[in-house]
Parts: C-alpha cells; structure tokens; sequence
C-alpha cells in the first residue's frame, strides 16, 4: 500500500501554477495550495473536541424529541389515540399537523413531502406526530405508546410496475442524436440488456440530528446537520409561518453527508423547530440509527435496458437505453437523479446515433434522494454492463472495446450535444494499462484460471467521465465572507458545509495564499445563513470549485484595497504590490508586515471585509430540445480491480486496485486521494455488499449496520496504489483543480465488471453474466449456477 | 460502584442498573467525545478502551459502550478519548499518527478509531502485527476514508520505535492504578449491590456460583448479564427497562478455564477474547472463525456461555460446539448436570435452560489424531457480519474413509442444528468429491431454510451443499480453497 507523501503525489511547481492562475500572482514560502496540508479539524477529530450538533451543550430546559411513525407503507390513518402517551413519565408536548402554522408540505423542490400526516401513509415510517420529553429515552419510550390504527393498501415496491401502470413522480424526459432507430436497425452486431441496480444507504456515522432555540421576537435559531442551512432556513420559516429573516442556521460539520443531507435534513429541523414554538423551549430531534434508516431516502434504486448496435471491431453505432429511476414516494430531487443518470449513460464512450429516455416512478417507499454521484452511477452502470458484453460477444478484451469506444476527435459529442472537447482519458488509461500491467496480468489470470478448479481470478479496467456543474443552473452560485481583524488574523465564510471532505481546508488553502499569508491565520468558522445568504447546497462535487472561487473573490477584493493604499503611501504603481511571506512587498527589497499594514489600513478607514461571489460560466440546457452544454467541465479517472471468485459460495475478495485520476491541478494531495480512496470504497460497497431489502409490506429489512453491511477495515484491497493524473483543468476553475467528489465512486465499477470477468471465466470468456448489484455473495453464486446452466445447454 | 475514568475515580451507588456506559458518559457526565453511531454495537464509534488488573499489570480491552452496561466497569478504569492528551499541544501516539496519515475525513468515527488504536497498543507484543491490524480496527466502521489512511496510521504505530512506557501517560502509571484498583477490590462489601435504582431494581455483581444462585433465587425474573452484547440491543434498541440485572463477570466459577488431556473446559464467562489462545491451539481450524465473530470489541465482551444461552439459530459458535460435540455443565441451587449440546436448543430462542439454572461451563473433547474439523462462515461482509450459513463439519478419517461425520449447522433451521441424515449418509464413504451426493441430497432432505435479509433459501441449501465439497476439495488437496486466505498478497 502506498503512503502519502508530499513530492510522489504532486510534482508541479509553483511556477507551473502562477502561468495558469488566472489574477493572482501567487509566490512564497508559506504558499499552501497544491500541498498535502491536513484537515483543518483533524486535532479535533482526534481528540474528541470536534463538536457535532448532539455534542453542543444544551441550554438549560431543553427538550427531547421522538417521531411516532408509520407501521405500515401504505393506506390510510383509521384512528390515532395518544392517551398513553401524554400519561408517559417526563413527557411534555406532543405535536401533531394541526399544530403547524405555515406550510405542510415541505417538498425541496417539488410538492409531496407533508411534515407530518393525519390521513394518507405513503410509505413505511412516515412521520405522523412527535413527542417531547424532558430526556431523549423518555421521549423515544413515550412514542412507542401511541396506538395507532391503520386501514392498509398493499404497496407497489416495483419500479417496473409502477411504470407500467404510469405512476410517475415527473414526466419522462428523453436525449437523442442523430436517428437512433434507423442505425441500430441496420447495424451488423445487435446486443439488448437489461440490469436491476440496487439502491444505498447513506450510513454517515452521525446520524440525522437538529436542535431548535427559540430567541426573541418570533426568532429560531437552528443547529443542523445539513448539507443546505438555507434550504433548512427556508423551510422552517415557512413551517413556521415567520419571515425567513427570523431563522438562523448555524451548521459548523456534518459527520459525514454523502448526499443524505442535502434534502433530508430539513425535517427534522422542522419539526424539532415547530416542537419549540409549540412549548416555547429549545428542542432537540436526533433519530435512532434504525428509524434513521427507516425515514430517510436513499440512493434510488434503478432498473436500465440497452438495446445497441456496433459494428464487427465492437465500435457502437447506435445505443437505445432506457433508465427507469425509483423515487419512492415523492419527487424530492428524482428530476434531477434521472437526468443525471441520463447524463451518464453514455459514461465516457461515443454514442453516434443515441435515443436515451429516463423515467422516474413512484413506489411506495421513503422518497429516495442524492447519493454521491447523484443518478450517475446507476446510468454509467448500464453502458459499462455493454461494454463487457460486446468483448465477449466478439471475444476480445473488455478493455480494447472500451479504448475504441472513447469519445475522441470528430466523436465527441454527447447524447445531449455538449462537445467533449477535452479528452484526457485515451492518455490516462493508457498509462494506468502500463503501471497497473495489465496486459501481463491479464494473461496470467486467464492461465491461471484454467488451472484452478474452484477459484477464478478477474479483471477490469474501467473509466469514468464525470459532468461537473448542477444541471439546475441557478445553484451553479456561491458567496463568501471574509473579516481581516486588527491582528492579522482572518475569519472566512463561505456557502459550503464540511461533512468531512475537507472544503474548509481547501478553501482556506485558497485565501491564505491569495493574500500571501500563513494558513494558520485563517479561520473558517461554522456555516450560517446570517453569514452568507441564499446559498446553494454543498452537492454536485460543486464544493470547492463554487466557494474556492467566491472567497478568492473576496480576498483579491480585500487584497485589491490593500494594495491601493499601500501604492499609495509608497508612491508606487499598485501592479507592483505583491503579497508575500506574511508581507506585502512594495519593491525587491522593501516590505511591510501583513498585520501592520492592516492595522495602517483600519486606520486610514479601509474597510477590511468584504464578501465575494461567483458563478460558472458557460453552461446552459434546454430542456425541451434535450440539448446544451450542461457541464463545465469533466472529470475523469479510471481503475483496474482485480478480484478472486470462490465459484462454490459466490465469496470473494478485491485483490488489488489501482486508480488514476484527473483531478486537474490538485489544491491539497492529501485531501483529494482522501476523497478518491474514500469513494471508490464506498462504490465498492454499494456494488457488493450493501443490500438494501424490503418485505413485501414495504417494510426496510436492511434497518440497522446489524443487517446493512458497509465496507469495513478488511474490504479494502491489500494493494491499492492511488494516484493523480497530473494535469490542469483546461477551464477557470479555482487553481485549475476539478471538482473529487463524487467521481471516484464510479470507479468502482471496476469491481463489478471484474467479478463479471471471473465468473465469464467459466465460459471461456464467451458468455458475459447478468449480475445485478449489489453483487452480493449469493448474486455471484447465483449467476455462476446459471452460466453453467446456459453452458450445459448450448453443449 | 467504583471505577477510574481516565485519572478521575467515580463512586455510584444510586443509578439506573439498565444505564449504559455510553449514556453515562454523553449524559451524566457530558464527556461526548464518545460518539453514538448505532447503539448497537456494529459500528464502532463509541469504542472505549477498559483496563483491569491481571497480575501485576492492567489488561487492556476495547468496547462498545453503547451496549455495555454501566455495573460492568466496576473496578475498571474506563479510557476515554478526553483521557488521551495530556496537553492540549502533545497528542497521543494513536491521535498523533491519524493526524500524520490524513485518516480522519468526518472524524466521527475517529474517536472510536483513536480508542482502538490505544488498546492495540496496550496488547502484548506478540499481538502487534500487521494482520491484527485488521483484527483491531475490524469492528470500527468508516463511511469516509476507504480505510487505508487508518491502516497506514495503524502500520506507523505498529512500527514506532518508542515503547508504550515512553510514550503513554497510562503505561507509566499502570503499578500505582493496578494497586489502586486492587485496594478498591479489597475494601468492597462482598454483599453490596453495585447499583441500586428506583423501585428496587439494582445491578448485582455476585462473585461465587452460590451468590449468583441465591440471587437468582431469591429474583426468579432478573436477567443474567453476561458480555451484554445482545442483551443491551432490549435497552437501546427495543428500550425496554430491565430493572433486574445479575452479572456474571465476577462468579469464579464461571471465569476459568481448564485445559486437560481429553478435554477443555471454559467456564460459561469467560469472553472470546480470553479463550482464544486455548481455543485455537486446540481447534485450530476454530480461528479464522473467531476472527470473524463480531468484531473485537464484541470478543472483547461476548461469551461463550452467552452465545449458547442465547440460542440464536445464526450464533457462530453453536455449529463448531455441535460438530465438536461439546457438553454443557449446568448447574442449580440442587445439582449440576451435564447434557450435550444437542440437546440444549430446543426450539427458535429456546432452550432446556429452566428458571434458576446457569450453564456453569462448557466442555469440548478435544481433537482425535484422525479428526478433521472445518468451518465456514458464509456472510456479506468478511468482518463483523452475521452468518448466513455456518457448517462446522467434524469427521474422522482413516485415510480418506469417513469413520464417523458429526456436521453442525448454523442459518439452517430455526436452531442451531445436526445434520443427522447428512452425518448417515457420509459415514462409511470416502471422503472425495464423488461420494458427496447423497449426503448433499440428505442435506436438502433435512432442512428447509429460510430467506431473509441475510440470503434466500436456495442460496442456503446450494452453498451448504457446495461446501461439503470445498471440504472434501480441501482435503484432497491440502490447500486452502477460502478466498481470504488470498487476500494478502505481497
């Protein structure tokens, strides 16, 4: 295994980084950006004093929570009786929808999500009232009292059902280029597929968790756990029937987001906020991990078809995919899930003549939401699945098809028309073919699949091509706000949240070498909508490339006046002015310390604070027409997995990963690699071992970490070398870095197609398997039994 | 009750017995570097390390306080992560490493981590090895990292060339807290409650069989408390009230283990952990297993006795205690009996266990010269999962001719169950692939599984068929045909 260092992972100079950095002239010792600097809490993580919002004292007087929920997934409520309730001891307050002043429905984006229910169920768990008590047991104990008397439906779980009897959240939206049906008809090779993908749970080790301080005059203070305070500001105020300018979220680190904090946060704030309006006293709402599990959304499960035509060099012609996302109950964000999976059908690969549609149906489950990658994994997952199956088809290499397919020059315009006009992955993979040998080990492993009997090797290589921007245009927004104070010292805010990916190091990594000073002076303090106002959600890999942008904004402002009035007192032009070394230099020789020209500055009346904005640029979609440029820019990486089969259990293990990924030019190594391992493994999981179940009643039976197996110390790979392709993002992005968020889950597909492979062994490689995901023990076993079945036929 | 937090003692005597160390610490105390994840022991996050006198010096364990009872500690020192630091500026050796190695992302699980790491340090040398590593750090979830930063930090520790004693504020006082503890221990009213709650609830520490029995007798409806593992998942999960609760972890009788010639004895207390060296140097095949069984922290406090007397049908070491043929000592305020295994479960979560009686031990004959014994654990997840399917299969060899087939059978059946017609079927045969079809068949016969969360009953009955002839490949090819055993290339 590799150990980080700062000189292998990034070997750019400074300089090489000043003739890219678009207005700023960035030099000096204390220079952090590009460095492997640890995260800026990584003291506290280790000590136990990073605060999370059940770790905050509670004012004196605050109440606990619990949710009574659902018992049953779908119907009606027939009768409620909480007699039992208000007698349970330390019980205070219950609140039920007739207390809500304001709005009900708490949809993010579309209607759907009522706060509370007094009538219809939608799904198994679903909030219908909540306790509180003067401890947190006495109010989870209190709401087991509740009767509560149902009159049943029988719930559709299925997401082809509930397509075919047209139970859609949103309308179906579909891409097409060039006359898809015309080629395919009279393409020479034909191959039609279909896949089952599992969905996931988020399982951020802190679970969902709000505390609500009523202030005076109608105010409500807010501790969340969100990935979007302002969202969370809204819906509270609306809930609340108050101004939004009377709701303060104050969100200073999620233990870890993933998505599942991005919509699903804000009901619990509501409710723990609607609770403390009611009693008039600080409440605070924490689940249980299992009601955790039971109410909030996961990634969406999906079913995808392709039907593709290619020619006899496994080159694709035309592809026809359909993606069928399941949104459970209500829309929350499944518009733009299935967009995205749409947006990722075509993974990294040219589709010359495409007709893609994507529909998005109601069950009757939690309403599932963002998951890192957002729909694209589940729409990558499908054309990775043709990939593998053309190459057995035609008995090649997977990977020789998967090299012919990738966009290139005069094939490189997507399904939705953007042009893919920087293609680093011809070169990328190329290189990672070479230091991962993959040609020898290939070979090796078909050998030595020959001679064993009972274990099978396999092998994947694997590219992902990522799009960076929401495709809702208006959140492509962040702001900042920076405080330069009479000691040197500097407090920055920005519109992001850090769940743990390290947003608040990169972005101060951003100010302290604008302004040519020591990390150490710069202080990001908790995100707060009182702070910076209308902010987007920390999604979409966005994080860093949105807030790095509006606080270097900020800063080159505040550097911008320091400079005039430095100039000025030097009589020299205000070009020459650099910032330095903790100095502001005004020639070779001549400086003035960072603190001592600020307090010159506070002085002579300059204002030291100022805020910074940004927004991308370039990008656009229209919507009707299905076609735009709805991405900045891509990112792009790939991975070789290699993986043993046990052929008798379905067990097996990932023995051996390697990545290479483009994450343009790093702003910190170590943070990046962190986030590429991190998501890989978490792919990984997905793909494999987490199995989300529901009954037939439409109860969660994967309902604790007991039954829902995350990856855990011995499932990462025992050789698992990781590194950066080391080049500039060709776009203005901050530094010329790419957005790391999301796109190395994706690259766990490697792992997939590589357990394809070892059971495809079995059949001399010239049967590629249905392996729906997760992939579980039992799938692969079960997919090995019927590949020898179909073998025993064809004999 | 007294016990050590970090340097600070803590004396209770009137408290909720059913309180677990977690909500005492985030609640009573307001010490929340521990983090809640689960309440359920799968996650790690709320990793304490306990430290007790053994001779002359402190035995260190890691565990999940989230389900380990508040009673359980006394005469503990209880090491949180706010006990590590000395100075706000000298970190710890385990706090220092994960900050080198960037193994902390959320850092919500890192204070479970950082506990883990300080316990792996305390082991005795011969334990420090990269592969207990993964031992160490197996029952710590993180959702962040992909885990490779934390074992790199964990490599580092390993690696670092000062000892404990130069390094650790808790190696350099461990003789005067052994004699602290000690001297606690001796000034203890044998007959005093460790707790006392409201309404006459209490927790109870008897030290002998006979107080355990009197006590049992005289509170028919307490609830034995042995590692607690899956007793605390009543209180946190189902958050039941347990107002009676009598611990097992002091009663003599129950803490030993005897290691004679024709058998080994351990007494129904004794945790994992502190069996495992016997119980792999008699039954090696039992230690891939037992590294498998929950995670560290739960060995660290689950039982033997209370993975029997619990009955669950998917327990992993019912299937090895079948195929070994073990018997169970039990005992009463009347007499002791000894029953064999078999005969012990005797429906879902039931048992021949009546009120007032205590499995005192447990007793496996050892291994014969032509005894071939294998178990297979098959889950989703390598460590810290459940068993979808257990086989521990025991034969007697001559040769390759099966003399005698004893097969137990864990996911199977709504018990912990025999494969008596497989067992038939395969005595008198040889031991190779060809011969299996019949006890396959028999197997198919016997038992009818269910599907669940865990796996579907086809895959059940195809994977138990199919491992009797991994076995069998196994034996006929002295290799290891386990996956795992490939997972660590150099």
């Amino acid at each position: 295994m590799r150990t980080l260092t700062e000189g292998s992972l990034h070997s750019t100079t400074l300089d090489d980084r000043n003739s890219n950095s678009a207005g700023s002239n960035i030099t000096g010792a204390n220079i952090t950006l590009g460095k492997p600097i640890p995260h800026d809490s990584a003291r506290q993580h280790v000590t136990g004093t990073a605060r999370y919002v059940d770790d905050i004292p509670e004012p004196k007087g605050t109440l606990y929570a619990a949710v009574i929920g659902s018992h049953i997934a779908k119907g009606r409520l027939r009768s409620t009786d909480f007699s039992q309730v208000l007698k349970a001891p330390e019980f205070v307050e219950l609140l039920t929808l007739k207390d809500v002043p304001g709005h009900t429905d708490i949809g993010p984006v579309f209607p759907g999500d009522p706060v509370l229910t007094d009538d219809v169920i939608r799904y198994a768990g679903q909030p219908i009232a909540l306790v509180a008590a003067t401890t947190e047991k006495a109010a989870r104990q209190a709401a087991l009292l509740a009767k509560i008397e149902y009159d049943a439906e029988v719930p559709n779980l299925n997401a082809e059902v509930a397509l075919s009897q047209q139970h859609l959240l949103r309308p179906s939206h579909r891409m097409q280029i060039g006359d898809c049906e015309t080629a395919l008809s009279s393409a020479p090779i034909q191959l039609a597929a279909s896949l089952q993908v599992g969905g996931q749970e988020h399982l951020y080790l802190e679970g969902q968790v709000s505390m609500a301080v009523p202030g005076e005059d109608g105010e409500m203070m807010i501790f969340t756990s969100s990935q979007h305070p302002t969202e969370v500001q809204k819906l509270v105020a609306e809930v609340l029937n108050i101004p939004f300018n009377k709701v303060t979220v104050d969100m200073r680190r999620m233990g870890g987001g993933f998505g599942g904090k991005e919509t699903q946060a804000a009901p619990w704030a509501c409710l723990a906020a609607l609770m403390a309006v009611k009693t008039g006293l600080p409440v605070k709402l924490r689940l249980p991990r299992k009601e955790d599990m039971l109410m909030t959304g996961k990634r969406h499960p999906f079913v995808n078809r392709y039907h593709i035509g290619c020619d006899q060099q496994g080159q694709i012609i035309a592809a026809d995919i359909e993606v069928i996302g399941n949104g459970g109950h209500s829309p929350d964000l499944t518009d733009a899930i299935v967009d995205r999976a749409m947006f990722h059908a075509d993974n990294a690969y040219c589709l010359p003549h495409a007709d893609i549609r994507g529909h998005r149906v109601a069950t009757d489950t939690v309403s599932h939401t963002a998951f890192r990658g957002f729909g694209g994994p589940q729409g990558m997952l499908i054309i990775e699945r043709a990939m593998d199956d053309i190459a057995r088809r035609l008995g090649c290499d997977p990977l020789d098809i998967r090299k012919r397919n990738l966009y290139r020059k005069d094939r490189d315009l997507t399904p939705y028309h953007q042009q893919v006009d920087y293609q680093p992955l011809q070169q990328l993979i190329d290189e990672l073919e070479k230091t991962s040998e993959y040609r020898a080990r290939r070979q090796a492993i078909t050998q030595w699949n020959q001679q064993s009997r009972v274990l099978k090797r396999g092998l994947a290589l694997t590219p992902v091509k990522f799009g960076i921007s929401f495709t809702l245009q208006h959140l492509n927004q962040a702001g900042a706000l920076v405080h330069i104070y009479t000691d040197g010292s500097i407090q920055l805010n920005h519109g992001g949240t850090e769940m743990g990916q390290g947003l608040h190091t990169k972005v101060s990594q951003v100010v302290a070498s604008t302004l040519g000073i020591d990390l150490q002076r710069v202080r990001v303090t908790a995100t707060r909508t009182d702070k910076v106002p209308n902010t987007s959600p920390t999604a979409a890999s966005s994080g860093s490339d949105l807030n790095g942008k509006a606080a270097e904004n900020a800063a080159l402002t505040l550097k911008q006046r320091l400079a005039e009035f430095l100039a000025e007192q030097k009589s020299v032009d205000v070009a020459a002015i650099r910032f330095m070394d903790n100095r502001v230099w005004w020639s070779e020789e001549d400086s003035i310390a960072f603190t001592e020209l600020v307090q010159q500055a506070y002085l002579a009346r300059i204002s030291l604070s100022t805020t910074g904005f940004y927004r991308t640029p370039k990008i656009w979609y229209d919507r009707e027409k299905a076609q735009g440029r709805p991405f900045f820019y891509f990112a792009t990486g790939a991975a070789v997995s290699e993986v043993l089969v046990d052929t008798l259990t379905g067990e097996y293990r990932l023995l051996r990963t390697d990545i290479l990924h483009d994450v343009g030019r790093s702003l910190n190594p170590a943070i990046d690699i962190g986030q590429i391992e991190g998501g890989f493994i978490q792919g990984m999981g997905w793909l494999t071992t987490e199995e989300l179940v529901w009954n037939s009643d439409g109860q969660l039976l994967s309902n604790s970490p007991a039954t829902y197996k995350i990856p855990a110390i011995s499932d990462t790979p025992p050789v698992f070398n990781v590194k950066l392709f080391d080049q500039a993002n060709t776009e203005e992005t901050i530094y010329h870095s790419k957005a790391v968020g999301e796109p190395p889950l994706m690259l766990a597909i490697s792992v997939w197609s590589a357990l394809r492979d070892a059971i495809s062994s079995l059949s001399h490689y010239r049967i590629s398997p249905d392996l729906d995901t997760p992939a579980t023990p039992e799938r692969v076993l079960m997919a090995i039994e019927k590949l020898q079945a179909d073998l025993r036929l064809t004999k | 009750m007294q016990f050590m937090l970090n340097q600070t003692p803590v004396t209770l005597e009137e408290y909720a017995p059913d309180t677990t160390l977690l909500e005492f610490l985030r609640t009573e105390v307001v010490q929340r570097g521990t983090k809640e994840g689960c309440a359920s022991g799968d996650c790690g996050a709320c990793t304490v390390v306990v430290a007790e006198p053994d001779g002359d010096q402190l035995r260190y364990r890691s565990i999940n306080s989230c389900i380990t009872y508040l009673g359980a500690v006394d005469g503990c020192q209880v090491i949180t992560v706010e006990g590590l630091s000395s100075s706000s500026e000298a970190l710890h050796p385990a706090q220092q490493v994960m900050v080198d190695h960037h193994a902390s992302q959320c850092g919500f699980c890192t204070p479970g981590f950082v506990m883990s790491l300080f316990a792996m340090m305390h082991q005795p040398a011969k334990l420090t090895s990269e592969e207990y590593i993964y031992q160490a750090l197996g029952g710590n979830l993180c959702r962040c990292t992909g885990y490779r930063p934390i074992i790199d930090a964990a490599k580092a520790l390993i690696l670092s060339p000062q000892s404990t004693e130069q390094t650790d504020e808790f190696a350099k006082r461990e003789t005067q807290l052994v004699n602290t503890l000690r001297q606690w221990q001796a000034d203890k009213d044998a007959s005093a409650l460790t707790l006392k709650g409201k309404n006459s609830s209490f927790f109870a520490s008897p030290r002998s069989m006979n107080e355990l029995l009197s006590l049992l007798n005289e509170h028919p409806d307490a609830r034995l408390v042995a590692g607690s593992t899956d007793l605390a998942l009543e209180t946190t999960q189902q958050l039941r009230t347990l107002p009676k609760l009598v611990f097992t972890g002091h009663v003599a009788e129950m803490r030993q283990i005897e290691d004679r010639a024709d058998v080994l004895q351990i007494g129904a207390a004794v945790t994992y952990s502190e069996a495992e060296s016997q119980l792999v140097q008699a039954f090696p095949a039992v230690s891939n297993l037992l590294h498998r069984l929950g995670s560290l922290q739960v060995r660290n406090q689950g039982t033997l006795g209370g993975n029997i007397a619990n009955a669950s049908p998917i327990g992993d070491m019912p299937p090895v205690l079948l195929a070994l043929d073990a018997r169970l000592r039990i005992r009463n305020a009347h007499d002791v009996t000894e029953i064999p295994i078999h005969e012990f479960f005797t429906g879902y979560r039931q048992t021949c266990l009546t009120t007032g009686s205590v499995i005192e031990s447990i007793i496996l004959p050892k291994l014969g010269e032509k005894s071939f014994l294998r178990i297979y654990k098959l889950s989703k997840r390598l460590d810290d999962d459940i068993s979808a399917v257990c086989l521990a299969l025991h034969l007697t060899l001559d040769g390759t001719r099966i003399l005698d087939a004893r097969l137990g059978l864990g996911g199977m059946a709504a018990i912990p169950a025999r494969a008596y017609q497989a067992e038939a079927s395969l005595i008198g045969k040889d031991f190779i692939p060809e011969e299996l079809h019949e006890a396959q068949m028999a197997l198919a016969d016997e038992f009818s599984p269910l599907s669940d969360v865990r796996a579907s009953a086809e895959y059940r009955m195809k994977s138990v068929q199919n491992l009797l002839l991994r076995a069998a490949l196994e034996y006929q090819s002295n290799q290891s045909l386990e996956v795992m055993h490939y997972a660590h290339l150099d």
